[in-house]
């Protein structure tokens, strides 16, 4: 008797969390998922409200401590030249790889996808992850020896016999280059978009009458759009945050947003303006994902 | 120097400081009369280079204190190691000019006996109390070595000699010139202006009120067009001086060195206005665990030979004028290359990197500080 009150004792609790689960299904879906959620809150949602809520810090210039007077004055800073103008050389460098990396992408998954065989397909998409083992320094070097005016680039133009072409140092070599780095982000979502398109409704636009090029302007581009949007996803943002690759190929022109927040952090102990320059690519970002929602980016990640 | 050249080895291994408790030191503020015996343990913060085992090795031998470097990527790296957690964890620093008047006005660093120091008689004069790290006659650290910035050229495609900065300004070199990405590279064009625009009054190179800094920040702008690249590491330039990229530029020693040992035909001038030039000073932590081990660091490093060994391994130059003999030992002709054997003038002449700070000795803190320096450095490159 004793030890059945015990026991009806011990199990109140769990029994009177599993009544109250029962009643209220959302509390049990959030018991479920509460460790992944909280992990989640303080490794990355911690970290951005830190962000955020440094902005609107400032510094005391000499002895670089961190004065905690809230202020805008990081924000109106960044409405000053050269920021503004950073932001869109940088926005711009960044649409233009995202742009050149589906252009490439398209034809490229669509030989791997419907041209190929099995063998080559497999060969293709390795070599298309191959240059991710590699080291990201080592990618950006080896382009450095390609564009300079003695490297790869000006040997095999010549051996065509046309004149050298100069562009290393300059806002041309890092689109290449970030084009370069990328490319692999933008194959693999546009290559499952892909994939996943029924033999059967090409066959059907066929049957209806429609020729090649139409069928993949009607069919096949509307079903990898989603593919592509997923791409640009990575290409963009990737492109927003570096700041490595500006510094090794970029040229006078070149400095991108992650260029002006590493000197600040690394060079003028600036972190609180920082911080406030880093809310302009999460802001972009942010419009950016919601457009992407639309398209259907999601669904291929 | 070299905050740059190794911004991008920051992730370099770091060596774990060993938390050894203090014994026994005193707390206080005064000089210590002498050295006592050591702690058995050194933490330091460097430049990587600076700890290399050809001379640590002998050092934890001789004073049996076990020597834990941890290399920093950037002068700020520096600053803020020494400053965290309220200091302590470190015991020396080697700082650079624009650190080490941070570091002293921050109380992290504790004001040195150089009568500790046995080899401090043999410094030339201009390193005895230089303005980086010598304050109101109180000497905050030691000076070990520095490099000046000189004007670097390709023999081959501009054949008459330079002798003013007014090349690296010149649009004739347009899309040929490279200088260093820094923001005290400023210094470099505002001591060009006190020589060639007077009526603006700059007489310090680090000490610009607004008016100055404006007048330099107009000089270059202008200049940006003519530039190949403002290059972030030593061996960035080194490349495009090899493949034709650059054909002048503001640079260091071991540039000049390194590509005349691959046979590029460039040679280095002192212009006519002058040089800037970075000196680095080991400097005590006013919390330091192992002062007595830190004191006997600070004498060993200054010994010739370790100042030559030091020297030819980075490619800079010694502050004691007894490390020539031994530079030339250790590698025939290094003393000259490195103008280790130069005539006192030459060194008082050099401009030295120090941190720019409001306050510019004429009571009316009116001067642009390093944070102003950087906001028009990321304007200049636009």
């Amino acid at each position: 008797m004793a030890n059945g009150i015990a026991l009806e004792k011990r199990g109140r609790p769990a029994a009177f969390l599993s009544r109250l689960a029962w009643r209220m299904p959302w509390l049990r879906g959030l018991g479920q998922i509460s460790l992944p959620v909280l992990a989640f809150l303080v490794v990355y949602v911690a970290a951005l409200v830190a962000l955020l809520v440094q902005s609107f810090w400032t510094t005391d210039s000499f002895t670089g401590k961190i004065v905690h007077d809230w202020s805008l004055d990081n924000f109106r800073a960044l409405r000053e030249a050269p920021y503004p103008r950073i932001v869109l050389r940088t926005l711009g460098i960044a649409a233009a790889v995202t742009v050149t990396c589906a252009a490439m992408a398209l034809p490229y998954a669509y030989f791997m996808v419907r041209i190929a065989s099995r063998r080559l397909r497999l060969a293709l998409l390795v070599a298309t992850v191959l240059p991710l083992w590699v080291s990201y320094l080592v990618r950006v070097y080896s382009w450095r020896l390609i564009l300079n005016p003695d490297g790869a680039l000006n040997w095999a133009l010549n051996g065509l016999g046309l004149p050298d072409l100069n562009i290393a140092y300059t806002n041309w070599a890092l689109w290449l280059v970030f084009t370069y780095i990328w490319f692999p982000f933008m194959v693999l979502p546009v290559y499952a978009a892909l994939e996943r398109i029924p033999g059967s409704l090409l066959e059907a636009s066929g049957d209806l009458g429609a020729r090649g090029w139409t069928t993949f302007r009607r069919v096949t581009l509307p079903l990898a759009i989603p593919g592509i949007a997923a791409g640009s996803i990575f290409t963009f943002s990737l492109t927003l945050g570096d700041y490595i690759a500006p510094a090794l190929v970029g040229g006078p022109g070149s400095q991108l947003i992650g260029n002006v927040v590493f000197d600040n952090i690394g060079l003028a102990n600036n972190a609180p303006f920082a911080a406030a320059f880093a809310c302009v690519p999460l802001a972009i970002m942010a419009v950016y994902l919601t457009v992407m929602k639309r398209l259907g980016a999601f669904e291929n990640l | 120097m070299k905050r740059i050249r190794f911004v991008h080895v920051a992730f370099a291994a770091a060596v774990v400081a060993l938390a050894v408790p203090a014994s026994g030191v005193s707390k206080g503020s005064a000089l210590p009369p002498k050295v006592g015996p050591g702690e058995g343990a050194l933490t330091m913060v460097v430049w990587e280079g600076y700890a290399q085992p050809q001379w640590v090795k002998p050092f934890q031998t001789a004073t049996g204190c076990k020597v834990s470097a941890k290399y920093a990527g950037s002068s700020n790296d520096m600053f803020n190691l020494m400053t965290s957690g309220g200091g302590g964890q470190y015991d020396l620093v080697s700082a650079s000019g624009d650190a080490s008047l941070r570091l002293i006005y921050a109380g992290a660093v504790a004001e040195t006996n150089m009568s500790l120091i046995p080899s401090y008689k043999d410094f030339y004069d201009a390193f005895k109390s230089p303005a980086n790290n010598t304050v109101d006659g109180k000497h905050y650290g030691v000076s070990i070595q520095f490099g000046p910035n000189v004007l670097l050229y390709n023999t081959k495609k501009i054949t008459t000699k330079p002798t003013s900065w007014a090349a690296i300004y010149d649009s004739k070199y347009k899309g040929q010139i490279t200088i260093p990405d820094n923001p005290i590279q400023i210094a470099d064009a505002a001591l060009y202006l006190s020589k060639t625009r007077p009526g603006l009054g700059i007489k310090d190179p680090y000490e610009l009120t607004k008016a100055q800094l404006a007048a330099v920040v107009t000089l270059l702008k202008q200049q940006r067009p003519l530039i190949k690249k403002y290059w972030g590491l030593a061996s960035d330039q080194i490349d495009l001086f090899k493949n034709g990229g650059s054909t002048i530029g503001a640079s260091w020693p071991y540039q000049l060195n390194t590509l005349k040992a691959a046979k590029v035909p460039v040679a280095a001038v002192n212009p006519k206005e002058g040089v800037t030039g970075w000196l680095d000073t080991y400097m005590l932590s006013a919390k330091a665990k192992h002062p007595n081990c830190a004191y006997k660091w600070m004498q060993w490093i200054t010994t010739p030979k370790v100042q030559a060994q030091q020297a030819i391994y980075f490619g800079e130059t010694p502050v004691n004028r007894k490390a020539c003999a031994w530079m030339d030992r250790l590698s025939k002709g290094s003393c000259a290359q490195y103008s280790a054997n130069a005539p006192e003038s030459y060194y008082k002449s050099i401009k030295f990197w120090k941190t720019p700070i409001t306050d510019c000795g004429n009571g009316k803190k009116n001067c642009m500080d390093l944070r102003a320096w950087t906001t028009a450095w990321t304007q200049i490159k636009g």
